[in-house]
């Protein structure tokens, strides 16, 4: 996978509104593959507790007859985390404040994770 | 099953790094391979080799990174399919120490290297002052490490 298309699907998702920062993760490792994140997040503990909860995430919904993952968000107190399986056996995760639009958020990772194709 | 330590102030910051990573098997032992504690092993020969074989991979790796004029041996990981190595270097308030953690598929080598810095962290803050010690003999060694691993294993 070519750097400069991960750089670009991480600069689609970080230039919605309200969008804390955005990475691409490996699923299996839960280490950071590329990041583009605001200052403060700290990017390796957040991709590998992501990945596991995509992971466990994607146990229960199989387990569960409800097929493949999609697209997860999760809402805290004073933020959105955001997560979607990207190509290559990665995942793409978005951290929002608040005010971020999820749906636009959502579209947005949607075209990010096509251009990695 | 519960962690087996050689001094009570490591099983906090041991049991919850299991806890948190699903580790299957865990070491901590200085770089000569003297295990202060361990989790998941049941029988003393396994964890003698284990420590051996860990000392030795971390001295051997800190002479290659000598060699390339690098700071010091941090960290190692192997991946295999079913199965995670990681071997760890940490300075500690009792000098430096190894980690070597065995983990399988239901965790990452992510969640591993995250709860390290914990682990590393807590036991930072849990470790009493070291005590003062005389002159290292060999058979205060032998002692000590028949000691060591009766504690492990009781």
């Amino acid at each position: 996978m070519i750097p400069g298309r991960m750089d670009a699907a991480l600069d689609r998702v970080t230039r919605v509104r309200g969008v804390r920062g955005a990475m691409l993760v490996s699923s299996d490792d839960g280490l950071v593959v590329a990041d583009a994140l605001m200052e403060g997040v700290r990017g390796n503990a957040v991709a590998a507790l992501a990945a596991s909860l995509a992971t466990r995430l994607g146990r229960a919904m199989e387990a569960a007859g409800a097929g493949e993952q999609r697209f997860v968000h999760l809402a805290a107190a004073k933020g959105k985390l955001l997560l979607m399986p990207a190509p290559a056996g990665m995942l793409l995760v978005a951290l929002t404040d608040q005010r971020a639009n999820v749906g636009l958020a959502r579209l947005e990772m949607q075209q990010a994770v096509e251009g990695l194709s | 099953m519960k962690a087996r330590v050689v001094e009570p102030w490591l099983v906090e910051p041991v049991e919850r790094f299991v806890r948190e990573t699903g580790a299957r098997l865990t070491l901590i032992m200085t770089p000569a391979g003297q295990v202060l504690a361990q989790y998941g092993f049941t029988r003393a020969v396994e964890v003698m080799a284990a420590a051996a074989l860990g000392a030795g991979i971390a001295a051997s790796t800190g002479e290659i990174v000598r060699m390339l004029d690098e700071p010091a041996f941090r960290a190692l990981n192997h991946q295999s399919p079913t199965h995670g190595i990681f071997l760890g270097h940490f300075d500690s308030p009792r000098g430096g120490l190894l980690a070597l953690v065995v983990y399988g598929a239901d965790t990452s080598i992510g969640l591993v290297q995250l709860f390290f810095e914990d682990l590393v962290a807590d036991l930072a803050a849990a470790a009493p002052p070291p005590p003062t010690r005389g002159p290292v003999l060999a058979a205060d060694f032998e002692r000590d490490l028949n000691e060591s691993l009766a504690t492990l294993f009781r």
